[in-house]
């Protein structure tokens, strides 16, 4: 059976799908990768079907070894030392390893055919708040590779937007305790220029800034969210949820990213300046 | 019943009461409304569409749904086999003003409805209806509660689906798992589900 060894697993390095949509009213988060544009694009270039599961791959730092000829395919940040966005083969026996990328965050490695674990709930992803799905990946690791029916697409290099490290615009409306601020705090949310903190993690990208005021004191009984949601602590300094965000939170949620840019932030490194805007990008 | 925003792929009911949400849920459920998730919490139903949902018809859908019967879903109770032993269970008896019998009693008594899930999976927020909870948290929540804790907090009763921290008054232990990835279903309380606690020897 094909298999990869890892050799290095980088900073932080999980296998994900699409997630578990569908089971948050049974307090099961949907977790997934994070970039979910990119993930759909590594299997895309293999030939995968869109639900197999790739490696998300934080900061490169990543080292497989297949012990027999594999295709993979890298999208999302791009790695030094392996081609990006065009699928390539390994041969059997050679040590596959990603660079630290200069920009972005987060790598996809999908090899032909998936990581073929088994699911947990009707999915291979890690969720790292809530402890399901398969470990993070540790030296020693062997991971099974799954076969696939469909043909390797013939493209060179997909033609995509990259990750940049530079201030990034991302799209903003109200959310549903938008009336927990006043208009002046609001105006402060939509126009100031935040860092990205280095405590961020796939829960959630925390960000830095000046603290923005609350028009009420007092506790929200707990709600759902979805990724998107920028929650505002006591702390007044937002919290943008990723994929592996909580099902509810007690904390008034000001505003969602629009769908489409939850991607790109997914992307966003520590030290990198946001800025929300309310302007149609779309 | 208010509908807010929550983003491009979903919409946040807003309801008065724990009641109106278990109502509202049970007619959402029995709606076949084009949604990927239907997410009840304390005061709030997240109805999350997919690509596809147009999130303002779905809002118009919505607001034609009269709530449902909430007992309607599940007609026998969830049996759930537990002891009375927790470490709480003298200093959560006190701060609701009757015995440790008498809270045993009343907890076995009481017709529990799983009002919503959170906080871990398989984690159940159960709300009773015959007899008043209002129990205060621990004032300094423990790092370490055990899986399996049957436990008090605020109006609801809940059991721990592993171990974790947790702030809720430990009245006893469940003799069955609330989640079980090797079982199907996993998790044993789901909302709208109606609950018996039974005390085993």
């Amino acid at each position: 059976m094909t298999s990869m060894t890892v050799v290095e697993p980088g900073a932080l390095s999980t296998i994900q799908d699409f997630g578990r949509p569908g089971q948050a009213s049974l307090g099961i988060g949907r977790s997934g990768a994070c970039d979910r544009g990119a993930h759909r694009l590594a299997n895309a270039l293999v030939g995968n079907h869109p639900t197999l599961a790739s490696i998300e791959v934080t900061l490169g730092g990543l080292a497989l070894r297949p012990n027999e000829d594999i295709v993979v395919a890298t999208s999302g940040a791009r790695c030094p030392g392996v081609p990006h966005l065009a699928p390539f083969r390994v041969p059997a026996g050679e040590t596959l390893r990603l660079g630290l990328p200069p920009a972005g965050l987060r790598t996809y490695l999908a090899v032909r055919g998936g990581i073929d674990v088994p699911p947990v709930l009707g999915s291979r992803a890690t969720d790292i708040l809530s402890g399901l799905g398969p470990a993070v990946l540790a030296a020693g690791d062997v991971l099974p590779v799954g076969t696939s029916p469909r043909p390797v697409p013939g493209v060179d290099v997909a033609p995509v937007q990259e990750p940049t490290g530079d201030r990034l615009l991302v799209q903003v409306s109200p959310g549903p305790r938008r009336d927990w601020f006043d208009d002046e705090a609001w105006s402060l949310f939509t126009t100031q220029v935040y860092e990205v903190d280095s405590q961020s993690n796939r829960v959630g990208v925390r960000l830095t800034g000046e603290s923005l005021p609350r028009l009420r004191e007092g506790e929200l009984v707990s709600e759902g969210m979805v990724r998107g949601a920028v929650q505002m602590p006591p702390s007044g300094l937002p919290v943008l949820f990723l994929a592996d965000h909580p099902v509810t939170g007690g904390y008034p949620v000001i505003a969602y990213v629009d769908d489409l840019d939850v991607d790109r932030c997914a992307q966003l490194r520590p030290g990198q300046k946001v800025r929300f805007t309310t302007a149609h990008l779309h | 019943m208010r509908i807010l925003p929550s983003g491009t792929r979903a919409l946040l009911l807003e309801l008065d009461s724990l009641e109106e949400v278990l109502a509202q849920y049970a007619a959402l459920l029995n709606a076949d409304l084009p949604v990927l998730d239907l997410v009840p919490a304390g005061r709030t139903i997240l109805v999350v569409g997919d690509r596809d949902t147009d999130l303002r018809s779905l809002a118009a859908q919505l607001r034609t749904i009269a709530p449902g019967e909430h007992t309607a879903r599940s007609g026998t109770p969830v049996e759930v086999p537990v002891r009375y032993d927790g470490a709480d269970l003298a200093d959560a008896a006190d701060l609701l003003g009757c015995s440790p019998e008498e809270l045993v009693r009343r907890h076995q008594e009481e017709e529990w409805t799983v009002a919503f899930c959170g906080f871990a999976p398989g984690f159940g927020y159960l709300a009773g209806s015959r007899f008043h909870w209002d129990t205060p948290r621990r004032s300094s929540p423990r790092t370490r509660v055990p899986a399996g804790s049957l436990a008090l907090a605020g109006e609801f009763t809940g059991v721990y689906p592993r171990e974790s921290p947790g702030g809720w008054q430990l009245i006893g232990h469940a003799l069955v798992e609330v989640f079980d990835l090797d079982r199907e279903p996993a998790a044993l309380l789901v909302p709208g589900a109606s609950v018996r606690f039974v005390e085993s020897s």
